[in-house]
C-alpha cells in the first residue's frame, strides 16, 4: 500500500497542479479555457469533464501500451478518448442538462484538447496504469483549477454573480454607479486573466523564467 | 527659476544611493527632469546633439492638443446650454466645460503617472515622459458623461497592458490612448455609446441644473441607425466647426487643424500618413457612394464622413504616433491609406459600430511592422537586381 502513495507518485500528481500546469506553463488547452469560462458553472464541470477522462484515457492507454503498433498508436489513443468524451457526453445530457447547454459542442471537443494527447504521448505509453491515473489526475485538477479562477474572476466582474447567485447587482451597490464590465464576457478578457495568472506564477517561481 | 533649482540641489542628497529618501529617487528625478533638462551628460561613444528630445516632441504634441481640448470644453458647455434650454454668456459656456472637463485630465494623469512612477521605480528605471500625451488624448477621445472611475480603470488597463508589459514608453504596439478607449467601449458599452453620453445633464458647482434622461445623438449615430439614405444627416457647417455633440475633442475640424499645422511645422507627425489617412477614407467613402448597399452610412458624402466622428482626430493625432505607425517612408502611406479605407469601411458595413477609425487604428497598428518589413524587403531585392544587372553588363 505504501508503495501506492509513494513520493514518486504523489509527485506525479502534484507538480501538474503548479510548476508544470498544463495551461499556464505547458500553454496546452487554452481554447476551451477562453470559450468556457464566462460563467463559474460550466467551468467547473467542464474542469471535472476534462478531469474524468484524462484519468482514464491514461489508465486505459497505459493498460493497452506494450500491445499497441507504435504506427498506429494516435489512432488507438484517439478512439479511446473519443469513447470516453461520448460517454461523460451522455451523462452530461442525462443528468445536467442545462450545463451541456451552455458548453454545447465544447464537450465534444474535448478530443482535439492538446492536454490529453499530451498527457497520452508523454506518459501513459511509457508508464504503469497507476501513476498514470495520478498523472491524469493531477493535470485534469491543474486544467480545472485556472478555468475556475479565470471563471471566478469573469463571473463576478462580467456579470456581477457567482454559479448564477447575485453578489453585485444589488440596488445599493448600483446606486454608487458601477456597471459590470461587458469586456469579461468576451474572450480576450479570458486570454488577459489567463497571462496575469502566467505573469504571476513566473514572477514567483525562478525556475519558470526564461533567460532571455 | 534659480530659486528652484536651489531646492532641488539643497535636497538632493536625499534622494541619491544611501540617502534617507533613496526609495522616492525615480519620483524626485521624474520632477527634476520635468522642469529641468536633464543634469547626467552620456560619458562615453559619439553622439548627434540635436534641440530635440522625446521630452521636446510631446510637449510639441500636447501645445498641439490645446486647440481641440480647449475648443472641446466650451463645446461641452455649449451643447449642453443648448439642449438644458438656458441662456448663458461665452465665459459661462467655458467655465462649465472646463469644470466637467478638468476631472477627467486630472484622474487620467493621476493614475496613469502613478503606475508609472510605481514601475519606473519597481524597474528601477527612470521615469520616461510617455504618459504626457497619452494623459491628454484619453480625456479627448471619451463622451462628456463618461463617469470618472471608468476613465481610472480603463487608464490603468491600458498602461499596464498596452504599455508596461510591452516594455514601457516607445516600446507599445498599439496606441495607449486607444487601447484605453476600446476598453471603455466594450467594457461599458452603455456609458461609452447610445445617445444619453454625448451631452452633460448635471449641473456643476451651481451652474446650470440637471436634467434627467436627456438624450442627444451624435451624426454619426443617427446616420448607423436610419435604415435609408434619406436618414443620412445634411451636412452642415457645425460639422466643421465643431458644434455638435460628440466624444469631448474630435467634434471640431477647425482646431484639429491647427493641431496638425503645429504638428507638421514642429515636424513631429508625418504629412504622409496624414495625407493618405484622408485619401484612403475619401475614396473609400466614394465608392461606398457609388457602388455600396442602400443605406445611410453608405450614401453619406465623403466630406461628410472626413469630417464627422473621429476621423480627423484618429488621423492627425494617432494614426500619426510615431512609436506605433509604419517607419519606413513608403510604409507610411500604406499604412495610412489603409486606415482610412478600413475605417469607411467598418463605419458603412458594420451598423453596431457608427465610428470605425478607433478600430481602424488598432488594426493597422498590428500591420505596422509587416508593412516595413515587406518594403525593407522589396527595397533590397530592388538593389540586389540593380546589382546583378550591372555585373552583367559590365561583364560583356
Amino acid at each position: 500500500m505504501s508503495e501506492l502513495f509513494s513520493k514518486k507518485n504523489k509527485d506525479t500528481f502534484s507538480i501538474p497542479l503548479g510548476k508544470n500546469n498544463p495551461i499556464t506553463v505547458q500553454v496546452l488547452g487554452i481554447c476551451s479555457a477562453l470559450a468556457v469560462t464566462a460563467k463559474l458553472a460550466p467551468a467547473i464541470v467542464m474542469g471535472l469533464s476534462v478531469m474524468v477522462i484524462v484519468a482514464f484515457a491514461n489508465v486505459i492507454i497505459s493498460l493497452m501500451r506494450d500491445t499497441i503498433p507504435t504506427r498506429i498508436r494516435i489512432i488507438v489513443q484517439l478512439v479511446v478518448v473519443a469513447t470516453l468524451v461520448t460517454i461523460v457526453s451522455e451523462v452530461l445530457k442525462a443528468f445536467a442538462y442545462d450545463v451541456s447547454v451552455q458548453l454545447s459542442v465544447y464537450v465534444g471537443l474535448i478530443i482535439t484538447n492538446c492536454i490529453l494527447m499530451g498527457r497520452l504521448e508523454a506518459f501513459a505509453m511509457s508508464n504503469g496504469p497507476w501513476e498514470s491515473f495520478w498523472d491524469g489526475l493531477g493535470n485534469g485538477l491543474g486544467y480545472a483549477k485556472i478555468l475556475i479562477i479565470v471563471a471566478f474572476v469573469r463571473e463576478l466582474f462580467g456579470s456581477g454573480t457567482l454559479l448564477g447567485y447575485n453578489i453585485l447587482n444589488y440596488e445599493c451597490i448600483k446606486s454608487t454607479g458601477y456597471l459590470n464590465n461587458g469586456l469579461m464576457l468576451m474572450p480576450p478578457m479570458a486570454l488577459i486573466i489567463i497571462a496575469c495568472i502566467v505573469w504571476y506564477q513566473r514572477s514567483r517561481d525562478k525556475e519558470l523564467q526564461e533567460n532571455s | 527659476m534659480k530659486a528652484i533649482k536651489k531646492i532641488f540641489d539643497k535636497v538632493r542628497p536625499h534622494f541619491e544611493e544611501g540617502g534617507n529618501c533613496h526609495a522616492l529617487h525615480s519620483v524626485y528625478e521624474g520632477i527634476e527632469c520635468f522642469l529641468f533638462v536633464p543634469n547626467t551628460t552620456s560619458t562615453t561613444g559619439t553622439h548627434v546633439h540635436d534641440a530635440i528630445d522625446s521630452k521636446r516632441i510631446m510637449s510639441f504634441v500636447v501645445i498641439a492638443l490645446m486647440p481641440a481640448m480647449l475648443f472641446g470644453m466650451y463645446n461641452v458647455g455649449y451643447q449642453y446650454y443648448v439642449h438644458v434650454g438656458i441662456e448663458g454668456d461665452f465665459f459661462d459656456k467655458f467655465l462649465y466645460g472646463f469644470l466637467a472637463v478638468l476631472p477627467k485630465i486630472v484622474v487620467t494623469y493621476v493614475v496613469g503617472l502613478g503606475i508609472e512612477f510605481v514601475v519606473a521605480q519597481w524597474k528601477k528605471e527612470e521615469i520616461q515622459e510617455g504618459f504626457l500625451v497619452t494623459g491628454m488624448l484619453i480625456p479627448m477621445i471619451v463622451p462628456v458623461d463618461c463617469p470618472l472611475w471608468i476613465i481610472a480603470i480603463a487608464t490603468a488597463f491600458a498602461v499596464i497592458f498596452a504599455k508596461e508589459v510591452f516594455g514601457g514608453t516607445g516600446m507599445n504596439i498599439f496606441n495607449v490612448a486607444l487601447v484605453a478607449r476600446v476598453f471603455m467601449f466594450f467594457s461599458y458599452p452603455t456609458k461609452m455609446s447610445g445617445d444619453a453620453v454625448w451631452v452633460a445633464s448635471k449641473s456643476i458647482f451651481g451652474l446650470g441644473k440637471t436634467v434627467d434622461g436627456m438624450t442627444a445623438a451624435t451624426s454619426l449615430g443617427i446616420a448607423s441607425t436610419s435604415a435609408t439614405p434619406a436618414g443620412c444627416p445634411p451636412f452642415s457647417w457645425d460639422m466643421v466647426t465643431g458644434f455638435i455633440p460628440g466624444s469631448i475633442g474630435e467634434t471640431s475640424v477647425i482646431a484639429i487643424l491647427i493641431g496638425a499645422l503645429i504638428l507638421l511645422w514642429t515636424g513631429v507627425a508625418s504629412w504622409k500618413t496624414m495625407l493618405s489617412v484622408f485619401l484612403g477614407g475619401a475614396l473609400m467613402a466614394w465608392i461606398f457612394n457609388f457602388c455600396g448597399p442602400h443605406t445611410a452610412m453608405a450614401h453619406m458624402p465623403w466630406y461628410e464622413h472626413l469630417v464627422l466622428g473621429g476621423f480627423c482626430f484618429g488621423a492627425v493625432f494617432m494614426a500619426t504616433d510615431p512609436v506605433t505607425s509604419a517607419r519606413t517612408e513608403t510604409g507610411k502611406y500604406i499604412y495610412g491609406f489603409l486606415i482610412g479605407a478600413l475605417a469607411i469601411f467598418i463605419r458603412v458595413l458594420n451598423p453596431g459600430f457608427p465610428e470605425g477609425m478607433m478600430f481602424a487604428i488598432l488594426f493597422m497598428n498590428i500591420f505596422a511592422p509587416l508593412i516595413d518589413y515587406f518594403v525593407v524587403q522589396h527595397n533590397i531585392s530592388r538593389r540586389v537586381k540593380r546589382v546583378t544587372k550591372t555585373t552583367i553588363n559590365s561583364d560583356e
